[in-house]
């Protein structure tokens, strides 16, 4: 049988009348944080809807690398996100139809401030912050990246977690229609990930809404997207939709399609081998280096750092954790 | 021209010809005129080599099936040579993964190479499987065929296990997808199967 909508509003361009009440109190308690800002130094963050759009006011980051970055083109030409297709051309070539705004997020769970949020209020109550990281994927191969985004931390601070929520988790987007990917059953859609909460509110994660000082392109996870540093690649979930507190672990798109490879905290760590691959170095991405036979020698390998080099911030919070299981 | 010089003359040179178009395509990418290798050019670079070689080990494996269907022998005047292609490509692959994926050329670590074919069973196994291709490739000369006369057809059964292995190598190492791996190792089960079916209902 076939069941007519009546119109094709998608689910994110809905707002509920919860989510319109809902906003009151969310907003309320932004103004709060806001206020715990320096007065005057914070603007409030604005992405704006056209494509390659310029995004204002964003501060620089004392936790940004000065090490050499990535072209524009490397990094949304060579991307996983299965939503957009499997291989690394995949989400370059099938996200640009793609329209990302207007955009909600659901925020629920174990937390006083829940309900459905426009992307516009979600992030408003915070300031854009340029992040220069580095980023490990799991198949041995690197990138350096100037993120645009907001900290984690403060958005989680926002919406006051009860002492109950353990785990943040983060939804992308499941709408088959508009992610080709997603009409194979590749992964379990939609994709799931999570933090601990104690790694949620440390202060390099960020939810990055741009890159490159522009908004974030499609295949890059827009319009929102969590980048987590010091993990590989994989858990940094692009096209965020939902984020719910839980008391219990959450169950990971990855470790549900290969347990045994793929596991929770996927901390980059240069001990502990992918039961298929090596992860002691990885391939440093950069096809700059022009073409003929000597530009194939111009990506280079090196070794890779615990903790991706950003244990100084992170390490603690894994003391007395047997990383060798807990991968 | 009768049939054999027409092979000889015409149809292998062209069909040599048309195998070597991956290569060039490969070269064509290099120097930016056909397109390019993208952002991770050893990793392009080895994957397309890969699936050359199976590609080539398939058509090789085909010509038996296809000459005995369509009754066509002169098919099998170009088995060794597809054989070569196919040996050649996965060469290739090797030689980009020992050269730009290992770097033994800028920074020598064999410890990094032989750990990587001792301990990591997908490396072992398409190891072996360039090992089996070397020897057969070593061995194809008409000259050497006649030389060892019987062992020569025993030894070139090899190319079964190579073929194996290198579709199982391919499985291994995908990260999730398998389709890519399932229709080469589909198409080689026919191929194989085939043969055990000829076997067993031929009177002897």
């Amino acid at each position: 049988m076939l069941i007519k909508k009546p119109t094709d509003i998608r689910p994110s361009e809905i707002t509920s009348k919860d989510v319109y009440l809902n906003r009151r109190t969310f907003l309320g308690a932004a103004a709060a944080a806001g206020s715990a800002l320096a007065a005057g130094q914070a603007f409030p963050a604005v992405i704006p809807k056209e494509r390659r759009a310029k995004l204002d006011d964003v501060m620089p980051s004392k936790y940004s690398t000065d090490e050499k970055q990535n072209s524009y083109k490397d990094v949304t030409t060579y991307n996983n996100y299965y939503e957009f297709g499997m291989r690394k051309e995949d989400p370059y070539r099938y996200s640009q139809e793609f329209e990302p705004q207007p955009w909600s997020v659901e925020v629920s769970g174990e937390a006083e401030v829940t309900g459905r949020f426009a992307l516009e209020d979600f992030v408003k109550p915070h300031t854009l912050e340029e992040r220069i990281y580095r980023l490990r994927c799991v198949e041995a191969w690197s990138m350096v990246i100037p993120w645009v985004g907001i900290s984690l931390a403060d958005v989680i601070k926002q919406f006051k977690p009860l002492s109950s929520a353990k785990y943040v988790v983060f939804e992308t987007l499941y709408d088959p229609k508009r992610m080709r990917g997603q009409r194979s059953r590749a992964l379990r859609w939609p994709y799931v990930e999570g933090l601990t909460i104690a790694e949620a509110t440390n202060p390099l994660p960020i939810l990055a809404v741009g890159m490159y000082g522009e908004v974030l392109p499609n295949q890059n996870g827009a319009p929102l997207r969590l980048i987590v540093p010091w993990k590989y690649g994989f858990k940094s979930i692009k096209g965020i939709v939902s984020m719910r507190f839980m008391d219990k672990q959450p169950r990971t798109s990855w470790e549900l399609a290969a347990p045994h490879e793929y596991g929770f905290y996927a901390n980059v760590n240069p001990e502990v081998n992918h039961p298929r691959w090596s992860q002691a170095r990885e391939r440093r991405i950069g096809s700059d280096g022009g073409t003929g036979l000597s530009s194939l020698f111009a990506t280079t390998q090196q070794p890779t750092e615990m903790f991706n080099g950003y244990g100084e911030h992170v390490a603690h919070l894994y003391e007395g954790l047997n990383l060798r299981q807990h991968y | 021209m009768n049939t054999l010089t027409l092979i000889r003359f015409v149809a292998k040179p062209f069909v040599f010809l048309v195998c070597l178009i991956p290569l060039l395509h490969a070269a064509g990418d290099i120097y930016g005129i056909t397109g390019t290798l993208g952002a991770n050019p050893t990793e392009n670079l080895q994957d397309r080599f890969g699936v050359w070689g199976l590609r080539f080990l398939l058509i090789a494996l085909a010509v038996t099936p296809l000459r005995k269907l369509t009754r066509r022998n002169w098919l099998a005047r170009f088995r060794r040579m597809l054989g070569l292609f196919a040996f050649f490509y996965v060469f290739l692959h090797f030689i980009v993964w020992l050269l730009l994926d290992r770097e033994i050329a800028s920074n020598p670590a064999w410890s990094y190479v032989f750990e990587d074919i001792l301990e990591r069973p997908f490396i072992t196994i398409g190891f072996i499987s360039l090992l089996i291709l070397l020897a057969l490739a070593a061995t194809s000369a008409e000259a050497i065929r006649r030389r060892l006369g019987r062992s020569w057809q025993k030894l070139h059964y090899g190319i079964y296990a190579a073929a194996i292995l290198g579709v199982w190598h391919y499985w291994w190492q995908v990260k999730l997808d398998a389709s890519d791996p399932a229709i080469y190792a589909t198409i080689l089960a026919v191929l194989l199967g085939y043969r055990i079916w000829t076997r067993k209902h031929t009177p002897t």
